[in-house]
């Protein structure tokens, strides 16, 4: 993208600066009796070191810029600029008009104006060019954050989709592997439901949101793969109001929150294990909750949260900016994880 | 007779096994296991002489339940994580079996186990089963003992110190001491050294517990737990110590 605090705008606003300035300046200096020639003159020598000083006024901010101590550095180079200035102006006019008549005692007289207005107008650009270098590298900032963030956000979306879970593939084909021989039927269906499961996964678009109807159809291809694996030892009981027919949510949120909740409850405990869900949407926000038994004297070990939430949360945080839509409680031996999605309408 | 166990969590795995062990009309399934505890009672019970065994399962892993028995059975390993295949060997495994594995494959796993057999009544009858300090040095968070008849699992946060007591390792926590069939070099190798340091020939300790160093005799110290026992820091622990602390 191209900078918008330089270039053709401050040529514009230099020249109409400049015409205004030197159609002022002639016109005053005319209103003394002097003749147009004499005041344009005077103004195109004054408007030229204005130039100048201005010039300098911004490349210097351009190029150093100080971190510490500004307005020491702005006053300096202002007063110096000045003093410059009406030598310069002083020496150039005193040359160009020492054969106008009264010319030499109207610059005098008038000095102290022009160097006070010298004054205003150096500061007045100072300001304005360290204004618009603030500007601009908040700007730039900007920019290589988003940069930054996008990287980040493809990266890691990259890294999750990736992440197919060799393990529950490899467990469940050994599933089947085993299904062939004592029950075929079940072997053909548990292919098919893999296969769903596979193709959807990899069919999903990473920013598209999905229909929560669609997900927990996902999720449930999921939960019957799973419960052939485990067989009773797995339950799941899923509770839905029927507010949340319209929510949506990002893809790859649930799948994990899922995932962490049937393996801390089958690998922490020794008995059947109910995953349930809990979704309701109210208030532009879909909650859903996810419960699984867990062993409070063991689980110190597993530290709440596994790697699965801790991604999930993160892909909140980039698509929300809040850090606050995923919590995990424990009570008793249940312990919940809780996912907000804010509704954008 | 040969007698096996197997020990799967999922039905289904079990049930493959099972099924191609048919193949071999002299070996009885005695058992099958979902878990870890119950695989414990039952090698005790029946004594097999080969189990098959997952690693991931509830509670406690193939790992940490292998490391509870005292007279242990040859062990063919049966899981989807390719990643415990070293330490599946270093703890002498005849074979480790990727899931899912064809009839061939496990068929290759019991000739070895077959060929093993007749070499090991015939040459060395105990060198197949000594485990200790094999092991790679995977970091643990978590310690499985045995306590009489329970089988109690510690997380390492949970440990004060160690103390070694001759061929045992002692392990302190808040409720009482725990004996454990290791040496100090190998908890060395396994606990994380940021978390733990070695601060005399018998003892280790969690660095989080400790609350000061106290000067003890003429150059020793002592290190004083939260729980307000004091551990022995020898001459050359306490560089270790202080390295450890930052200092």
């Amino acid at each position: 993208m191209e900078n918008p605090y330089s270039g053709k705008s401050i040529i514009i606003g230099a020249v109409i600066s400049g015409l205004i300035l030197g159609g002022v300046n002639t016109y005053v200096v005319k209103q003394f009796g002097f003749s147009t020639t004499t005041a344009l003159k005077d103004a195109v020598v004054s408007l030229q070191f204005w130039f100048l000083g201005a010039l300098i006024i911004g490349n210097t901010i351009r190029f150093y810029f100080p971190k510490q101590s500004r307005i020491i550095f702005f006053f300096g180079l202002v007063v110096t600029l000045t003093a410059l200035w009406s030598v310069l102006t002083g020496f150039t006019l005193h040359f160009v008009q020492r054969r106008i008549l009264g010319y030499s005692d109207f610059f005098e007289l008038s000095l102290p104006v022009r160097v006070a207005f010298t004054l205003l107008l150096f500061t007045a650009l100072s300001m304005i060019f360290a204004f618009l270098n603030i500007l601009n590298e908040q700007h730039l900032s900007e920019q290589r954050n988003l940069e930054a963030q996008n990287l980040a956000r493809e990266t890691e979306l990259n890294n999750l989709q990736e992440k197919l879970h060799p393990h529950f593939l490899f467990n469940s084909l050994n599933s089947i592997n085993a299904l062939v021989a004592i029950q075929p039927e079940n072997a053909r269906k548990m292919v098919q439901q893999l296969s769903d499961f596979l193709r959807s996964t990899l069919k999903r678009d990473s920013k598209e949101w999905v229909n929560l109807s669609k997900e927990l159809e996902y999720l449930s291809l999921y939960l019957e793969i799973e419960k052939v694996r485990f067989g009773h030892r797995l339950q799941s009981n899923i509770s839905l109001e029927e507010s949340t027919e319209a929510c949506k949510l990002p893809p790859f949120i649930l799948l994990p929150i899922l995932e962490n909740a049937i393996k801390f409850g089958l690998y922490d405990t020794l008995d059947e294990v109910l995953i349930e869900l809990k979704i309701n949407c109210s208030q532009g926000m879909l909650t859903i909750e996810v419960s699984n038994p867990f062993d409070p004297e063991t689980a110190g070990n597993r530290k709440g949260t596994g790697y699965g939430l801790k991604a999930v949360n993160r892909r909140l945080f980039l698509l929300f900016g809040r850090t606050d839509l995923l919590q995990t409680k424990a009570e008793g031996n249940i312990f919940t994880t809780k996912v907000l999605i804010p509704q954008i309408t | 007779m040969i007698k096996v166990i197997i020990i799967d969590d999922e039905p289904l795995a079990r049930s493959i096994v099972a099924e191609f062990l048919k193949g071999y009309p002299d070996v009885s399934i005695l058992a099958e296991c979902g878990d870890g505890f119950q695989g414990l009672k039952a090698i005790q019970e029946h004594q097999p002489e080969l189990i098959f065994l997952d690693v991931q399962m509830p509670k406690i892993n193939g790992f940490e339940m292998l490391e509870l028995i005292e007279q242990k059975p040859d062990v063919i390993f049966t899981t989807a994580f390719d990643e415990y295949a070293i330490k599946a060997f270093e703890t002498n495994a005849i074979d480790y079996l990727l899931k899912p594995f064809s009839k061939e494959r496990f068929e290759k796993a019991m000739h070895k186990w077959e060929q093993w057999r007749n070499a090991k009544t015939s040459i060395q009858p105990q060198h197949a089963n000594d485990f200790s300090g094999l092991e790679q040095p995977v970091q643990r968070e978590r310690v499985v003992v045995k306590h009489g008849s329970l089988i109690k699992i510690i997380p390492v946060q949970e440990i004060e110190y160690l103390e070694s007591a001759d061929d045992f390792v002692k392990i302190h926590t808040k409720d009482g001491a725990f004996l454990k069939n290791k040496t100090m070099a190998y908890f060395e190798q396994t606990l994380s050294q940021q978390e733990f340091v070695r601060t005399h020939r018998s003892y280790m300790i969690q660095i989080a517990q400790i609350t000061r160093i106290d000067p003890y005799e003429k150059d020793s110290f002592v290190a004083v737990l939260k729980s307000g026992k004091k551990i022995p820091v020898s001459r050359s622990g306490y560089p270790r110590l202080r390295a450890a602390l930052g200092l």
